[in-house]
């Protein structure tokens, strides 16, 4: 032990020497045809022009990321998938409850798609972006870059520029989808993995969609995923989003996602993190149109050395809008959390009632979580409200548990479900409940 | 034998030493009381039995069982039939009293026979709801946060609800009269008389002999400065409800002169 100090400071002085590579894509690698090819090179020539951002930009300063080995990523070949690791079984099954309307599988080079035949033939469209590019083309020019700007940042225009994984959604005017529809992307292998996903709920349409990004375990190899996500949910419809991210340790993952919330529409987000070695993640809520609802729920557990960084943003942008956002974290070993979260209220915005919490639960001393919420507010007559709180497993609850005979770990255990109880009660699916208490257990016990 | 013995027991806090060399034997079937002015270490004796961290035991021996019971962790003490009511009862936030209670009797269960897979939700159901009519409780309690804004009478009451399930052959009850209304008092009283039988034995820790006209002791201590200064029948709780505790510090004084 007495040794450690010192292993960290030759270990910092070397990291000093190091600095942010390039990615090593080249132009040949991006899809620039069909309909989709001037938003493609708008992003490439953005990738281009936008260095990788440091700690200098405001946005990454807890989150420095100048170890990325950027230029050892590639993207995967057509048919890549078929000599990797298969999909694990238990992300296939149904989440949210009930059987899958659809289910997609986005591979590595490929993509498995299933829709139920009376949801296609009721105009519901849930495939992957290849294959939408191909028989959807006005769709998915009407959807991509509508939401989410290439602009946005380095990796919004790699994954504008690359994205060869996707699933576009479309539930047409009025139709109320029961069965909620799934799409898993898995990704194994040393590889770039690039998604964009596109959903648009029309108006007065409901559905329930649950994704989850996964991969195995690789330690050692360098696995890049970049992400987009571009949701609207217009006029008087509803969308139930479910957003998962179990990345193997070794995976870097970044991602720009907003969904825009048009009149008396309602968007139910839930996020839960557990993987990945880093994560950027910009999400952000748009509140577009008067009565417009948003509620987002995180859920995130940290071990190792992990670092997992979730910016948040809910801009009401239009009177009478509600937004609700809570996000919980638990976090073991050296692993860092970051939260920033900002409620923007535009001028005009009146009537608006935002809210949004933090609250993190440190296990390990050497663990440590950064929460910063923040207001915007351009409005005079709104009701907007934050918390953010940071705290420590205590003795005294574990004492009083232990004292009924209950084992230390299972004691920790307990508190910690408890700690979690808050966005398990937001979270109106068993399966997705379950998931999490899944991995609370795995958690706890590694 | 379920009796519980302490013998020459010393309990320090940050290293200042609070219980001085306490013995005392609780059979099954007994009632034992200890009372005593405020500061005199009750409640050190009640955390040091159960093995609360901060309470360091410097010497002794606790037997029960056929152990030490200060070798054991808090949890292994509880299984092995030891229950402390607390005076302040700890809120775990976001854990309901029911799954709490599961968790309690199924930690036991597994403690017995690792591959057990918990009690059968219906028949656990059953059991709760049985106890908490016994308690005159709400069936909403279960649902409830455990402690988590609980008054101070839920407080006490979910404390017995939690001895009626997990039924201990020793209770020791630390000032669980303290913050009760007559009307709440009575019920937890009650509730502890309801489960008292011939295998329990029970140690009630009190400032007061208010309590003790509803659970009646068999066996009075006086505890002063770490020690058990005077012991006695059911009346030497109200010789000091009369008296106050003033006749047997100039006894102890006297005596040690």
């Amino acid at each position: 032990m007495e040794e450690k100090p010192k292993v960290i400071v030759s270990s910092r002085s070397r990291r000093a020497e190091v600095t942010a590579k390039e990615f090593s894509f080249a132009q040949a690698d991006v899809r620039a045809e069909g309909v989709l090819s001037e938003y493609r090179l708008r992003a490439w020539n953005q990738f281009q022009k936008l260095p990788l951002p440091d700690t200098s930009l405001e946005a990454w300063r807890r989150t420095d990321i100048h170890q990325l080995p950027a230029d050892t990523f590639t993207l995967p070949r057509p048919g890549a998938y078929e000599d990797l690791p298969p999909v694990r079984e238990d992300l296939l099954r149904p989440l949210a409850d009930g059987q899958h309307g659809g289910q997609i599988v986005l591979l590595p080079g490929g993509a498995t798609v299933e829709l139920d035949e009376t949801l296609a033939a009721q105009g519901v469209i849930f495939t992957d972006l290849l294959t939408a590019e191909r028989e959807h083309p006005e769709l998915v020019a009407r959807l991509i870059g509508r939401v989410v700007n290439p602009e946005e940042g380095k990796f919004a225009a790699l994954a504008g520029a690359f994205a060869q994984n996707g699933v576009v959604l479309y539930v047409p005017k009025g139709l109320q989808v029961e069965a909620p529809l799934h799409s898993i992307l898995w990704g194994p292998g040393a590889f770039a993995h690039v998604s964009h996903l596109l959903v648009l709920v029309d108006e007065g349409a409901s559905v329930t969609y649950v994704h989850e990004a996964a991969s195995p375990d690789e330690p050692g190899a360098n696995t890049l995923h970049a992400g987009l996500v571009e949701i609207q949910v217009l006029q008087g419809a509803s969308l139930r989003f479910v957003e998962l991210q179990s990345w193997g340790k070794h995976v870097w993952n970044f991602s720009h996602e907003r969904a825009r919330v048009e009149r008396d529409a309602q968007l139910d987000w839930i996020f839960g993190a557990i993987g990945s070695r880093l994560t950027k993640n910009f999400s952000e809520l748009d509140l577009a149109g008067q009565g417009a609802q948003g509620r987002m729920s995180g859920f995130y557990f940290t071990d190792g050395t992990q670092h997992l960084d979730h910016d948040t943003q809910q801009n009401h942008l239009a009177p009478n809008t509600t937004s609700d956002l809570l996000f919980k974290g638990a976090l073991k070993g050296k692993s860092r959390s970051v939260w920033q979260g900002m409620i923007y209220v535009a001028p005009g915005a009146q009537k608006t009632d935002g809210y949004q919490a933090n609250r993190n639960l440190v296990l390990d001393e050497r663990a440590r979580a950064d929460s910063i919420p923040g207001l915007e507010i351009c409005a005079d007559d709104v009701r907007c409200t934050h918390g953010a709180t940071v705290g420590k497993l205590e003795q005294e609850p574990l004492f009083y548990l232990k004292s009924r005979g209950i084992p230390q770990a299972e004691a920790e255990k307990l508190v910690v479900e408890g700690f979690f109880d808050p966005i398990f009660q937001r979270i109106p699916f068993e399966g997705v409940r379950e998931r999490f208490q899944e991995y609370i257990a795995a958690k706890m016990s590694e | 034998m379920s009796s519980l013995e302490i013998k020459n027991l010393h309990v320090g806090i940050e290293g200042k030493e609070i219980v001085k060399g306490l013995s005392l034997t609780i059979h099954p079937g007994e009632i034992h009381a200890i009372m005593g002015p405020n500061g005199t270490g009750k409640s050190t004796l009640s955390y040091a039995l159960m093995g609360h961290p901060a309470y360091e035991v410097t010497e002794g021996e606790v037997w029960f069982k056929g152990q030490n019971i200060l070798e054991l962790e808090p949890d292994e003490r509880s299984r092995l039939g030891l229950f402390l009511a607390f005076q302040y009862p700890v809120a775990i936030p976001g854990v309901t009293v029911a799954n709490f209670l599961r968790s309690a009797i199924n930690a036991r269960r597994r403690a017995e026979n690792p591959e057990d897979k918990g009690i059968p939700i219906p028949e656990f159901r059953k059991m709760l709801k049985a106890k908490m009519d016994m308690l005159k409780m709400d069936q909403a309690f279960a649902g409830r946060y455990l402690n988590d804004g609980f008054s101070g009478g839920e407080k006490k009451r979910a404390e017995i609800l939690q001895m009626a399930v997990l039924q201990p052959s020793i209770a020791i009850l630390d000032e669980t009269d303290s913050g009760l209304d007559i009307d709440a008092l009575r019920i937890v009283a009650d509730g502890v008389n309801a489960l008292m039988n011939e295998n329990m034995g029970v140690l009630v820790i009190t400032h007061y002999q208010r309590l003790l006209n509803y659970i009646k002791p068999h066996f009075v201590h006086v505890m002063m400065d770490g020690r058990i200064v005077e012991s006695g029948g059911p009346d030497l709780a109200l010789h000091l409800e009369e008296h106050g505790y003033d006749w047997i510090r100039e006894k102890v004084v006297e005596e040690t002169a």
